[in-house]
């Protein structure tokens, strides 16, 4: 068979080389020199003055803070994610569909307009934080808002992920799981769970990267208080309004490096999960 | 273990799946639940499985009531029309599972588990494959691999959805024969959906036609073949050739330039006269009985017997007609498409009017 180039729409190589320059040159512009420029700015004074902002007490804190918010909130949207898309792939009940599209709020609402809601109803004089203030629980201006609020903000990732995926696989495995007498556990932990491992590593990452890097409604609720409420990305800003831009970079170069790190994962979980798919493929014949 | 379904129904929604179904299905045989797309005999194999439940009635396996029964505990080996193999486990992991799944009481040592397992791979004949995937292995081999996995627990009861569905012709005889053999050996009670014909008569002891969420007739297959009990069942076993006319003073059924003179002579009126493609033969004149021309369509001469499509001459049928000739009689006679020539029935099954039940006719030589 002869070899049929320049045939297709956009094919023609002058096209092609203004495309591939465009988009390389907007790819540099935008991403690379910023990401370059963090770690270069960070690094600018030398290791020793970077290590020195960094071990500061203040950003030593919201480093600890950031992490532990991390810590609660990865695993809960685990979890919630997990039994979420469990329950709209595998079970039909009434109000499904809106239950599928309410998961996607958090993504459509503005974090800052969450932050604000979340203020208004558990803040002092909210309508639930007012009830809990005479019991002496104030959840607003320290750590459990911090929580709620990114709970909040990364709740769909893990779902997001998950809900196309066990769509598509279907639930004839776990059927058959059941015929052959497993039960639910059993059932979740060797077929479902080898099934969707990727896709929920790489949900995983995400909901991490977001619940590291949540500015807006973490701003609203925490009150910034320095060495308490005061979360990296926070402290970032803090920082640079004091003109410590040294400080300002070191701990920013520390986010930008997490989101380095949360692209690599990324990329090998969706080869992975790639790879599983494909190997599925001939599996399954048309009818 | 027999099956005993009483007065089952199943709505999905508004929809109405199964309508008042009632069956015996007979311990250690095999039963075919047939019928087209839509028919419910899918919905009607998870409801036994324990897969889906059922909105009223009740399924007895023995005299036990298992309508409440948890899938889990129903032993019962189903069989998917996608074979649904653990795409994340070995063959060997595959057909341990039920067996590994058993609770610990009752669970096999495992060095048993693996000889069974061991046992079960040769069973299939696939001892050779024990260490691959589902997806390194072909339609066919993944089809045994489900059964030997819905085996190895020692089922009561097997089920099987379109078991054959998605495999190609050859494999699909193969594997059909191979489960024959397999069902006689171990005398399971085996209930498999399919919307083959072909393969609910040559597999089956009953068969179970479906359409529309009922059952339109349960018969054994040469029964269910020979005498159809309704319209439906005609038309959805084999091909069936069919003249609608009126019957008249005389006893003969009138269409156009055909007629048909009934045995019998049933009162005046509607009609349609039924004819299996076997039970008429072609002549090249009308006869006393029957003067029905047809025009030569199509000769087919590929199988056992040639099959001629006739189209008719001077009235009107919905679907084309079939005969079947002997080689022997075709390479005497030599029909060529365009050809003019007769049908005279042997034995047919007349429809009175708006009647759901035939009535067999037989024409004398």
């Amino acid at each position: 068979m002869k070899y049929q180039s320049h045939h297709r729409v956009g094919d023609g190589p002058w096209v092609r080389r203004t495309l591939v320059l465009l988009t390389v040159l907007l790819a540099t512009l935008f991403l690379a020199i910023p990401l370059i420029l963090i770690f270069s700015q960070a690094l600018g004074a030398g290791w020793g003055v970077m290590i020195s902002n960094i071990t500061d007490r203040y950003t030593l804190h919201a480093i600890g803070l950031t992490l532990f918010v991390a810590l609660l909130t990865v695993p809960l949207n685990l979890v919630f994610g997990v039994a979420l898309a469990w329950l709209v792939t595998r079970f039909h009940f009434p109000g499904r569909k809106l239950l599928i599209t309410l998961i996607d709020i958090p993504f459509a609402v503005s974090p800052v307009v969450a932050g604000l809601l979340y203020l208004l109803l558990y803040g002092r004089n909210g309508w639930l934080g007012s009830w809990l203030g005479e019991y002496d629980v104030q959840l607003m201006f320290s750590w459990p808002g911090i929580v709620m609020v990114t709970v909040f903000v990364t709740c769909p990732f893990v779902a997001r992920e998950l809900i196309p995926l066990m769509q598509q696989q279907g639930s004839e495995e776990e059927e058959a799981a059941v015929t052959l007498g497993a039960s639910g556990w059993r059932l979740f932990r060797k077929v479902t769970l080898p099934n969707i491992k990727w896709a929920l590593i790489y949900g995983v990452v995400l909901t991490n990267a977001r619940a590291v890097g949540e500015f807006g409604a973490v701003s609203v609720v925490s009150g910034n208080i320095r060495g308490q409420t005061n979360t990296l990305p926070l402290h970032v800003e803090l920082l640079y309004q004091d003109y410590n831009i040294a400080g300002a970079f070191a701990a920013a170069s520390l986010l930008a490096a997490i989101a380095v790190l949360t692209l690599a994962i990324k990329g090998v979980a969706e080869w992975r999960q790639a790879r599983l798919m494909a190997n599925d493929r001939p599996d399954r014949k048309l009818q | 273990m027999s099956i005993k379904i009483d007065r089952l129904n199943k709505y999905f929604g508004d929809f109405r799946a199964l309508q008042d179904i009632s069956l015996d299905i007979p311990e250690g045989r095999l039963t075919a639940l047939l019928g087209p797309s839509g028919s419910g005999k899918t919905t009607l194999l998870r409801i036994i499985a324990g897969l889906e439940s059922a909105t009223q009635g009740r399924i007895l396996f023995g005299d036990r009531d298992v309508s409440q029964v948890p899938v889990k505990d129903r032993n019962v080996g189903f069989v998917f029309q996608h074979y649904a193999l653990f795409r994340n486990m070995t063959v060997a992991d595959n057909i341990a599972f039920g067996l590994e799944s058993m609770p610990a009481r009752s669970r096999p040592p495992k060095a048993e588990i693996r000889k069974s397992v061991e046992r079960l791979l040769e069973m299939i004949q696939l001892p050779h494959l024990a260490k691959r995937y589902p997806a390194q292995l072909s339609g066919g081999q993944k089809q045994r691999v489900a059964l030997a996995r819905a085996l190895a627990t020692r089922p009561d009861i097997l089920l099987l959805d379109e078991p054959f569905g998605a495999l190609d012709a050859r494999v699909r005889k193969d594997l059909r024969r191979w489960l024959r053999s397999l069902h006689d050996e171990f005398h399971f009670t085996s209930v498999f959906v399919t919307h083959d014909q072909e393969e609910a008569l040559e597999l089956s002891d009953q068969v179970v036609v479906m359409s529309q969420g009922q059952i339109e007739q349960v018969d054994a297959p040469t029964r269910l073949y020979a005498r159809p009990g309704s319209r439906f069942v005609f038309d959805f076993l084999g091909h069936v050739n069919v003249i609608a006319g009126t019957v008249d003073a005389e006893g003969r059924l009138r269409q156009g330039e055909a007629w048909v003179t009934l045995p019998d002579a049933p009162a005046p009126g509607e009609a349609q006269l039924y004819l299996r493609p076997h039970e008429v033969h072609l002549v090249s004149e009308p006869t006393g009985q029957a003067c029905l021309p047809f025009i030569i369509e199509a000769v087919n001469l590929i199988g056992a017997e040639v099959r001629i499509e006739l189209k008719p001459k001077g009235w009107a049928c919905d679907d084309i007609w079939e005969v079947g000739i002997s080689h022997a009689e075709f390479s005497r006679w030599q029909p060529e498409r365009g050809d003019q020539c007769f049908v005279s029935p042997d034995i047919g099954h007349l429809f009175k009017g708006e009647s759901t039940s035939p009535e067999t006719l037989t024409w004398r030589p």
